[in-house]
Order: structure tokens, then C-alpha cells, then sequence
């Protein structure tokens, strides 16, 4: 078993019902992120959107989270308080079944990097400029169990099963094991 | 590489069904800015004082303004310009809401509309992609329905739409162009678009905006984000409570509505009701706002919740702000239920909401006193409320009397004739006006209300309190921390300024004072208008996060042009001008300028007379208001004079003789 070990998770805290729909957050994170720094702007490049329909009174914050090469098999729909949302509404993936959180030009993934910088912002700019806290930042110590990879013991696993199975079959398994995740 | 402003602007026929995307001159922008002011220029040297305003050679002009789309909070606004149908000068109402930065963002700094199409068409902006769309399955549909129609069949939620009704279908004069919480009212320009044939624009951008010296830019944007909560839990103490912070006046927010219906006018804008706001009235009210409103919304990249959304039972949703949650309610003597009812309906419609209650009102009042008559409004239901709706329907679908009415009540009451005119009664230059009628002439409102060149109020007022403070130390307070002003002299007029006494209306402030006051007020809106900033964060509020001494920063670091308070006073100057000039060419003279006779109980001619003197010669302009060859060359808009000599607007002897006159 590894050891404990403490992490800090850094969070971007969502309330809906503080949302004013302005979708400040995602021109200032287009700006932060752009080259050089806040040179241009553009919300279609933004980490963050406000999924709104302001006529069913839906405004909701998402930001990016990691990217999949695959959409899931199945799409979910939500209905809150009698609200439909979006499909897929509250799902930070950039994904192949939606145009949200790419680069328009190339299609690449962006992804929220809690506006990493150096020195290190007190908070990220979409935070810092949502004067109605509708997003709010918090960073927690957590616990976390360090996995100690025992180089030498896998190694000696894997040589096993490489011998009965072939090297290339092994890769083909790790890959397909890897996709599925 | 251009900044803040991407460049190019998208000329659309409508009678070829030609679409071009046309590179601007940069030298414009340096004269002019962008927004309303270039948008004036192109109405001056392309739409000549002969052209209809539902001629196809009028323009309708959709422009963003020159920040609008960069960070500076507040910069959405669109600001759509032609020739009006009801006053027949120059109208540029605008809108708040997500569509100018979102063209901005496809890649134009305007849309410039002209010829008619055969049919009703709707343009679909999708970044270089620009199409003209059939809409005739759109034809009667309401504004909000429309745009969420266009999004479902373009498949594109994203695309922001401005739509008219079935109001500007019909060419009514009071028709506006809808925005989602956003729309552009006054003076009739939705029935331009309607007379273009032109249903709706849907727009969708994912370019960049670019910033020339974005770290000294951000700074400045910075520093008003957190100028702003802190002068919201600050309150202007000893104004009324809609005065007292920032924002367009925050009526989704506001319950107490003691000041509005107590001093505003209800019907026809006629009948004072002192002592009607009670606890009771209160209660009600509250109810029915807070039954309705589902939440407060902003316009884009802003963080004043001055919209909100609204639920009736049993009709559809709809946004609204400001103050027509009043107007429906005080012209039908009603409540504040039929007000949020009946704003459904004209909502979709896309009626002006300043207007149109007015019109109605007048209608009433007019049948009352027997100048229409049973015939003329045959099947008309008993209730009051009953015969809103039923004028509304008329009105905009120009039924019977509806067709009469749906011109406004200035040329109504001409085609009904029989005195119906005297009803008539709260128009400037033929554009009805905010139900309010006062006691004692204020100079600094009378020469608002005369020479705004939009004709109406709230586009020219703003920045110096409305009316004295009580004591002497609540105006050393205000003045304290005032630095917005141009001048520490507009801080002697507020501390100088009296209820009562010598130092009180109409003859204080000084008319020198006055002419100074009313210029600044001025200067501020025609900054925002330019930079499609909302009044709401500038011009409107007292004490507001940009000003005169902040606007030229914001503007050369965004645009890379060099700006000082002189250079943006000179362009503000120039645009107000030219402004000025497109209407002075099309007939306004100063007998067009005059607030309605009875604004006022007290009036003091010979004052008002002197007012109007000195102001015209302060802005440089002769005795009827037109601007004269010196100031207009002073002005770089030579141009403008030759034309003026030319027509004989000017003559030699007004100006100085020049060479190029006597050629």
C-alpha cells in the first residue's frame, strides 16, 4: 500500500441561480488565454461557456474539462424543476458530438487550466470577473493515497506475459484497455 | 492590422439580393470613431434629404460600437440608424443585449442595409458566410418567437437574432426591432426594416477582437469592474431610488414605485394621481413582480442585472427593462398585472413601449371627448383594459382605426382633424415623449428637451443631479468624491444650486452654466454611442465608472489611435455636429425645437428665448440652429458647409466668405 499524501484540488464552484447570463467569464478567458495575454478575444475559444436559454430560464456555467476521442455511447438529458437542459448540458468533455470547447480554427481541444500563470493568480478570471458569484473558487487539501508504481514487480508480471502471449498482442490489449477508460 | 474594430463592413441589397463585404477607410474611424458616428457619416454622404424613409435608398444601418466585443465591461450595444417614418429625421435607436458583439465577432463592424426585397427575407450572418433567407413562413410571427424559430431552423442556438414583429411588418411608426432582452424602440425604425422586407438578421461570429496595447487595456477595464460594486453599495444619497445607483434604471429590481406613479402622468399623459402609492398598492405589486420575474438578467459582459426575465401565466415568455414595465400599467389607469400581460403581447408585436401606451391613450381620450366616434371604433370591448388589447390588435395590424393610429399620435391627430391635434399634446419634433409634467421650468431640461437631437430625454441627461439638493451639505457631500466631471466649476453649480431663492430655477444655473452643463451631458452620450458603450455605466448614472478622463485611455489603448480629452472632446463635437447637419438638412429648424407647450406649468419665454441664443452660439451653430461654415471647418467637415452654401442652407454672409464659397 503507498502512503498519504496531500494534493490541492482546486475548484470552480457553480451556482446556477447566480448566473446573469453576461458570459463575462468567457471573453475574459479568451482574452487570458490568448498570445500574447489579453491581446485579442473571442468566446468562441473560451474554457468556460454559459449554456443559456434564457426563454426556459437555463444559464448554466461549464467549463472544459478533459478531451475524448470517442463520445459515449449513450448521450444524457436532464430535466431539473421542470427545466429540460441541453444534451449533454452539464458534461465539461471536449467531445466529438459537440463543437463546444475547440479552437474554431483547427478543432483542437482546449481545456481549463484554472488560469495557470506566473506569478500565480489569487483565483481564475472567470471568477475574478463574475461579480455575482455564480462562480466561486475554492483549493482544499486532500488526502490522497500516493500509487507507488513498483517498477520492478510489474516489470516482472508483464515479462510473464509477454512470454505466453507476444509482445504485440500485450500492446494491442493495453490499448484497447485504455480507450475503454 | 485594425483593432478593436475588425475593418470591414457587410453591404446588403435587398433589391439585388447582393451581399459585400466592404474594407473601411481607418482614416474614418480617427474622424468619427464608429457606432452612431460613423453611421452618420454614411447616412450624410449616402441617403440625400430627398429620400423617403421607405424609399429603397434609405439605409437601415445595424453598427456595433468601436469597444464593443473587447473586455471593457458594458460595450454591447447596437446602434441602428436610418431615416425615420414619424419624425422624418435622422433616427439611431440602439439596443443593448449580445448581437453587436457577436457580429462584431463574425468579423463586421456594421450591417448596412438598403433597397427592399420582393418578399420577406431574413439574413443569416454565420462569420464570411452570408446568405439571404426566405421568411415568408416567418410573416405574422412575433419577435420572440421569431428568433428562436430562426435558431431552431439554422440549427445554430448560438446565433444571436434581431427580429421584428408583426408591428414592423405593418409600418407602424412605434415598431422596434427585438432583441431577447434587448430592443431598439424609438422613432419608428423596426417599420423601416419591415418596409426593407427584412424579417430578421441571425448572426453567429468566432473570430478574434484584438486589443493594440492590451496590458494598459486590461488595466483600465479592471479598475471599472471594481469601481462598479463599490459605487452600487454607495447609493447617491437624496435622489430618487432608480438615480441613486448604476445601471439603466433598474425597474425589474425596484418595488417601490412611489416616485413614477405619483409624479408621472397617467393616461394620456394627463392625470397627476398624488397619494395613489400605498402600502396596500405596494403589496400587490410586489406580488405580482415577483409571481412574474423568474430572474435578472445583463446584457453581455456586464454585471448590471438591469433585464429580467418574465412568466405570465398562459403566455409565452418574454425579457423586459426599464421603464415600460410602467407605461402600459399608468396609460390604462391599470395595474402592474395588465402592464407584464399586455407587454407579452406587444413584446412580440415588437411595439416602442414609450409610444405605443401613449397612442392608445390618446385614442381613449380622443373617443371620450367624441372625436371618434362609435363608428370609428366599432367593436371595441367596454372594459379598460379590454380596449388596450383591442387597440393594440388594431394598431399594429392597421385595422380601421388601428391604420390611423399606427402612424403615432402626431399624424393621427392631423388625419383625424376635428381638434383631435390639442390631444396631441406631448410630442417634440412629432415623437412622443416620457409622461411627465412639471411645475417649474428647469433650463437645464428645457434645452435637453429642445435640441436632443433623438428627441428624447433620456439620450441627452444623465450626469448632473436632475434637480438641486436640499441642503447645503448633502451637496458638499456629492461633490466630494465627483470626479467626473470635466471642469470643478460644474461642482460650484451643484453647490450653488438652490431648491428655493435667487440661486433656484429658471434662472439658476446661469444660462452660461446651463449651456456648459448641457453640453457635457451631451459630450458623454455621444462617447457611448460612438463606442457602444451602455448609458447605463456612462452617460445615464451619476457618477459613473467611465468618463471624460478615462474614455480617451480606454479608447487609444484599444484602438492604437492617439486620444486626449481635447482630441475626444473635438470627435464627440464633430459627430454631434454632423449629426446635427443630416437633420438641418432635411428641415429642422428651431421652431422645431420646443418642448410640448404644457411640460411645464411655469414658463418664461423670454428666458427660453435667451437659452436657445446662447446655447446655439455655445455649439457654434447661427440663430436657426445650423451650424455655421466657421464652426463646421473648424470641425473638418468642410464638406458639410459647401453643401450647406450649396443648397442655401448657409449663405456667405453667415459665415466667413471663402474662397471655395464664392467660386
Amino acid at each position: 500500500m503507498g502512503e498519504k499524501k496531500k494534493k490541492t484540488v482546486k475548484a470552480i464552484k457553480v451556482d446556477v441561480d447566480k448566473c446573469n447570463g453576461c458570459r463575462a467569464c468567457e471573453l475574459v478567458c479568451s482574452a487570458f488565454h490568448a498570445t500574447p495575454k489579453y491581446s485579442s478575444n473571442n468566446p468562441a475559444r473560451s474554457r468556460i461557456r454559459v449554456i443559456h436559454e434564457p426563454l426556459q430560464d437555463i444559464y448554466v456555467p461549464v467549463f472544459a474539462g478533459e478531451y475524448t476521442a470517442a463520445e459515449c455511447t449513450g448521450r444524457d438529458k436532464y430535466t431539473i424543476d421542470g427545466k429540460e437542459y441541453d444534451e449533454c448540458a452539464f458534461c465539461r468533455a471536449s467531445c466529438p458530438s459537440r463543437d463546444l470547447f475547440k479552437e474554431p480554427d483547427s478543432g483542437l481541444p482546449l481545456k481549463c487550466d484554472m488560469c495557470e500563470d506566473d506569478p500565480p493568480l489569487e483565483e481564475p478570471l472567470c471568477v475574478q470577473w463574475c461579480l455575482h458569484d455564480a462562480l466561486t473558487y475554492e483549493e482544499r487539501e486532500e488526502e490522497v493515497e500516493e500509487e507507488e508504481v513498483k517498477r520492478e514487480e510489474m516489470e516482472i508480471g508483464m515479462e510473464s506475459l509477454v512470454d505466453k502471449y507476444g509482445l504485440d498482442k500485450i500492446i494491442d490489449t493495453v490499448a484497447r484497455m485504455a480507450k475503454k477508460e | 492590422m485594425r483593432y478593436a474594430e475588425t475593418g470591414f463592413n457587410l453591404e446588403i441589397d435587398l433589391s439585388r439580393g447582393g451581399i459585400e463585404r466592404v474594407a473601411t477607410d481607418p482614416r474614418d474611424t480617427e474622424l468619427y470613431l464608429g457606432g452612431l458616428g460613423t453611421n452618420t457619416k454614411i447616412l450624410w454622404d449616402r441617403v440625400p434629404p430627398e429620400v423617403e424613409p421607405f424609399s429603397p435608398d434609405n439605409l437601415l444601418i445595424f453598427s456595433t460600437g468601436l469597444l464593443v466585443g473587447t473586455p471593457a465591461t458594458g460595450a454591447n450595444r447596437t446602434i441602428v440608424s436610418t431615416i425615420s417614418p414619424q419624425t422624418l429625421f435622422m433616427a439611431y435607436s440602439m439596443m443593448g443585449g449580445f448581437f453587436a458583439p457577436e457580429l462584431k465577432y463574425a468579423g463586421y463592424d456594421k450591417v448596412i442595409i438598403r433597397g427592399k426585397s420582393p418578399d420577406l427575407v431574413y439574413l443569416w450572418i454565420n462569420n464570411d458566410k452570408v446568405e439571404i433567407r426566405d421568411a415568408s413562413h416567418l410573416a405574422g410571427k412575433g419577435a420572440v418567437e421569431t428568433a428562436e424559430l430562426i435558431q431552431q431552423e439554422l440549427k445554430e442556438p448560438k446565433a444571436q437574432v434581431a427580429a421584428i414583429g408583426l408591428a414592423g411588418e405593418n409600418r407602424v411608426y412605434m415598431a422596434s426591432i427585438e432583441h431577447g432582452r434587448s430592443s431598439a424602440s424609438r422613432l419608428g425604425i423596426g417599420a423601416v426594416m419591415g418596409d426593407k422586407g427584412l424579417k430578421a438578421i441571425a448572426v453567429r461570429g468566432t473570430n478574434d477582437v484584438n486589443i493594440a496595447r492590451p496590458a494598459e487595456f486590461m488595466e483600465l477595464c479592471n479598475e471599472v469592474l471594481e469601481y462598479i460594486p463599490v459605487r452600487d453599495q454607495n447609493p447617491v444619497p437624496g435622489v430618487m431610488p432608480i438615480l441613486a445607483g448604476l445601471g439603466s434604471p433598474k425597474e425589474m429590481t425596484v418595488h417601490d414605485e412611489k416616485w413614477h406613479t405619483e409624479n408621472f402622468m397617467w393616461g394620456n399623459s394627463r392625470v397627476r394621481r398624488k397619494g395613489y402609492w400605498n402600502e396596500e398598492v405596494e403589496k400587490k405589486w410586489t406580488e405580482s413582480m415577483e409571481n412574474v420575474r423568474t430572474r435578472l438578467i445583463s446584457c453581455y459582459n456586464c454585471p448590471m442585472k438591469c433585464g429580467a426575465i418574465i412568466s405570465v401565466p398562459g403566455v409565452s415568455t418574454y425579457m423586459m427593462k426599464c421603464f415600460s414595465k410602467l407605461t402600459y400599467t399608468m396609460a390604462a389607469f391599470s395595474d402592474l398585472d395588465f402592464g407584464f400581460r399586455i407587454a407579452q403581447r406587444a413584446t412580440e408585436y415588437g411595439v416602442d413601449g414609450f409610444s405605443t401606451p401613449q397612442v392608445m391613450a390618446f385614442a381613449l381620450e380622443l373617443y371620450e371627448a367624441g372625436i371618434l366616434t362609435d363608428q370609428n371604433m366599432a367593436g371595441m370591448p367596454s372594459d379598460n383594459e379590454g380596449r388596450f388589447y383591442w387597440l393594440l390588435d388594431r394598431i399594429v395590424r392597421r385595422e380601421g382605426i388601428g391604420d390611423v393610429l399606427a402612424n403615432g399620435t402626431h399624424w393621427a391627430a392631423q388625419q383625424i382633424g376635428k381638434g383631435a391635434e390639442e390631444y396631441a399634446h406631448n410630442n417634440i419634433k412629432k415623437h412622443e415623449q416620457l409622461p411627465l409634467k412639471l411645475s417649474m421650468l428647469n433650463p437645464i431640461y428645457f434645452l435637453m428637451y429642445c435640441t436632443g437631437e433623438k428627441a428624447n430625454i433620456t439620450q441627452i441627461e444623465g450626469n448632473f443631479p436632475q434637480a438641486p439638493f436640499l441642503t447645503r451639505e448633502e451637496r458638499e457631500e456629492f461633490v466630494k468624491d465627483w470626479i467626473q466631471v470635466p471642469d470643478e466649476k460644474f461642482k460650484e453649480y451643484v453647490l450653488n444650486w438652490e431648491p428655493r431663492g435667487e440661486n433656484s430655477m429658471p434662472y439658476y444655473p446661469t444660462i452660461e452654466a446651463t449651456c456648459e452643463i448641457v453640453d457635457w451631458q451631451e459630450k458623454m452620450h455621444y462617447i457611448d454611442d460612438a463606442v457602444g458603450m451602455c448609458a447605463g455605466l456612462s452617460s445615464f448614472p451619476l457618477k459613473p465608472p467611465y468618463h471624460i478622463h478615462n474614455y480617451p485611455a480606454f479608447i487609444s489603448s484599444a484602438t492604437g489611435i492617439d486620444m486626449d480629452e481635447a482630441g475626444l472632446t473635438h470627435v464627440t463635437k464633430r459627430n454631434r455636429t454632423l449629426l446635427r447637419a443630416v437633420n438641418v438638412r432635411r428641415g429642422l429648424r428651431r421652431a422645431d425645437e420646443r418642448p410640448p407647450e404644457d411640460h411645464w406649468k411655469k414658463r418664461f419665454p423670454e428666458l427660453e428665448a435667451q437659452l436657445l441664443d446662447a446655447y446655439y452660439k455655445f455649439k457654434g451653430w447661427n440663430n436657426e440652429g445650423i451650424p455655421t461654415k466657421e464652426s463646421l471647418q473648424e470641425l473638418d467637415l468642410d464638406y458639410v458647409s459647401e453643401d450647406f452654401l450649396q443648397q442655401g442652407i448657409l449663405t456667405d454672409n453667415e459665415g466667413t466668405l471663402s474662397k471655395e464659397a464664392s467660386a
